[in-house]
């Protein structure tokens, strides 16, 4: 078989809009999935990240149809499909162990939605090929799951969801399984095979990493609500509470009580009498208590300018390859963690030296919570 | 890369073996030592040597022998189908569900299997003979004058039988079913199959090793099946174990009677390697 056989790529066909509105689920009392809300446009590559027990699961659940929800409503293309059966929702679905058909070859296995769609043989034929091409697995086709590595496994898992050429793909924590130097090898083939075919790809993980890796947006989770949606980037840098702050990334965040709050600054003051300036995403009141946050990379020694700047000990220093970590105690118990890049150059202080750490305000944000 | 797993190999000569000792020495003293003395007894020490092959075949090939095989084969498979195809639904909704539904429903399979095989044959008779509960229920409803003959004939041994074999078939059937990830079901909802397509490509396949260990276990505990053709089956329903019977205690030709038993004891075996290929036993027993 040539390379003729390749897939008609979809990017621009404008298909694949999924709209969550206000999607509920309760298992008793509680609330796992607690009116969440999102417009995902077509060909976008959504994530839904948060820790296990966040309700990202049941979200994905909902939309593929295996979980009713309690309330709320999920459109695709402007179509309600609330109460539509699975089999009929026509989305490609990419499981958590892969679910390959033990008792059915890799051909068979991607032909499978194929088959259910009564396409004709010759078609199928044409179909699987070049979805088996795609994923590099075309000369894998007559062997069976057990003659497959996890990776191989998982491509037959990809290829299996995108014959039928569905306008959004669900992916289940599709990488868990795999050790991380291939993971971060299938997540740039995802989202490679993602690009080409301009689908829509909902992917739920639990690793920031992947996350911030493969999406266009991010939707973070926690007990059963997103707690910010947004671009990595944006997330990263400007996280609204302490929560994301600190499950997207490494975070500092220093206690202490507003004091002035000017238009997009304010003043923060620490227990120990420190005073430190920091952005200010919402509108705040002085005197309440807050924290200030900074990215450890962010935070450089010695002192700085016109940024913020805080006096210590080094506590701690750990050796991570790419950089070294250090940690320093400020004041009143507050740990700041350092991140230099390794220049080879013995990176920063050594334990027990008294040091002065600083930042420029405009990478410290104010989260009040 | 290469296919991993290949299970640890099970080293059978260390000392946890021991512990097979008491039921070993138990088998081979009520059952391999006398059976091996039955079959020396009878073929070489009372009967000709010379003559030996000679007798086996005519055992083998008498009227009442080759009678009482097609009549044993013909039972079994029809019993075998009746078991399976009335066991496979029970198995599915066992697999299916939890709770009390499943407490009930196991405790009605499973009693019957701790229940003495001939008082479940005598209660069937007392169903199906021509007083028997149903014939009275359908002459007292006038629905028919004279009583029906359901007792004494092929049917009501495939009754019987049937109602004694289920629960092997059953919890061979469930053991197989609830080794089926669910994932799979959900995957090939999610892939758009219909409900029968869901059955016939991806859950029969996948339970069908348990189809096929169901069916032999039935077989064979059929082809050896005696208490309950003997009660309720007819004159001329003889089966092969029964034919046994009659040469040891009837026609007293114990030559006779042991060339069937060893007749049977290979046939059974055979049939036993074969379910032991298709079924992994240590599977079964949850290892």
């Amino acid at each position: 078989m040539g390379s003729a056989v390749t897939q008609p790529p979809l990017s621009g066909s404008g298909k694949g809009a999924l709209e969550l509105d206000g999607i509920i689920k309760r298992y008793g009392d509680e609330r796992v999935v607690d009116a969440v809300s999102a417009t995902i446009r077509p060909g976008e590559f959504f994530s839904l990240l948060g820790p296990s027990g966040s309700g990202k699961t049941t979200t994905l659940m909902m939309i593929a149809g295996f979980v009713a929800p309690d309330g709320g409503a999920i459109r695709v293309d402007g179509a309600d499909l609330t109460h539509v059966p699975p089999q009929r929702r026509g989305l490609g679905m990419v499981f958590q162990n892969y679910a390959i058909f033990p008792h059915l070859n890799v051909f068979e296995n991607v032909a499978f939605p194929l088959r259910a769609r009564h396409v004709a043989e010759a078609e199928l034929r044409q179909r699987v090929t070049g979805a088996l091409e795609l994923v590099r697995l075309d000369r894998f086709a007559q062997r069976f799951a057990r003659q497959l590595s996890g990776g191989q496994q998982q491509r037959v898992a990809i290829a299996r969801a995108i014959v039928f050429h569905p306008s959004i793909v669900l992916m289940d924590e599709p990488l868990g399984a795999l050790d991380k130097n291939l993971r971060y090898e299938m997540q740039v083939e995802i989202k490679d095979i993602q690009q080409r075919l301009g689908m829509t790809v909902v992917y739920v993980t639990h690793d920031q990493e992947e996350a911030m890796n493969m999406s266009d947006r991010i939707a973070i989770m926690n007990r059963g609500r997103i707690e910010q949606l947004g671009p990595p980037g944006e997330i990263y840098e400007h996280p609204t509470n302490e929560f994301v702050a600190r499950f997207l990334g490494e975070a500092n965040v220093i206690e202490g009580t507003l004091e002035t709050v000017a238009r997009d600054e304010a003043l923060l003051r620490m227990r120990d009498g420190t005073a430190l300036r920091a952005r200010l995403g919402r509108n705040a009141t002085p005197g309440r208590a807050a924290s200030l946050f900074v990215r450890p990379e962010k935070l450089a020694f010695g002192a700085g300018g016109d940024g913020n700047t805080v006096t210590g000990t080094v506590r701690r220093r750990s050796f991570l390859g790419s950089m070294i970590r250090t940690v320093i105690e400020v004041g009143s118990g507050t740990h700041l963690t350092v991140d230099l890049a390794n220049l080879g150059d013995g990176g920063g202080p050594e334990v027990g030296a008294s040091v002065s750490v600083c930042w420029p305000v405009a990478h410290s944000m104010i989260l009040l919570d | 890369m290469p296919p991993r797993d290949s299970p640890p190999k099970r080293n059978m000569l260390n000392r946890s073996a021991l512990l097979m000792l008491p039921a070993f020495v138990m088998l081979a003293i009520v059952f391999l030592v006398p059976l091996g003395w039955f079959f020396a007894q009878t073929l070489f020490v009372n009967t000709d040597p010379t003559g030996l092959w000679s007798q086996i075949t005519d055992v083998l090939t008498s009227r009442a022998m080759l009678q009482a095989i097609i009549t044993t084969n013909w039972i079994s498979l029809v019993v075998t189908a009746t078991v399976l195809l009335m066991g496979y639904p029970i198995a599915y909704y066992l697999a299916n569900r939890n709770g009390l539904r499943f407490t009930l429903v196991v405790f009605c399979i499973v009693v019957p299997y701790f229940t003495s095989i001939i008082v479940r044959t005598y209660s069937w008779m007392v169903l199906l003979g021509r007083t028997g509960l149903i014939n009275h229920a359908l002459q007292s409803a006038g629905m028919i004058d004279s009583p029906l003959p359901l007792l004494y004939n092929k049917t009501s041994i495939v009754i019987g039988m049937t109602y004694v074999l289920l629960p092997y078939m059953v919890l061979t059937l469930f053991a197989a079913m609830k080794s089926i990830d669910r994932n799979l079901l959900l995957a090939a909802r999610g892939m758009g199959a219909s409900g029968p397509m869901i059955f016939w490509r991806v859950y029969l396949p996948l339970s069908l090793h348990g189809v096929i260990s169901g069916a032999l276990i039935v077989f064979i505990l059929s082809i050896g099946f005696f208490i309950t053709p003997a009660l309720m089956g007819g004159p001329s329903d003889v089966m092969v174990a029964m034919l046994i019977e009659r040469s040891v205690e009837i026609t007293l030709d114990w030559t006779s009677a042991s060339v069937m038993s060893l007749f049977l004891l290979a046939v059974t075996l055979v049939l036993y390697a074969i379910y032991y290929r298709v079924t992994d036993v240590r599977r079964l027993m949850g290892a």
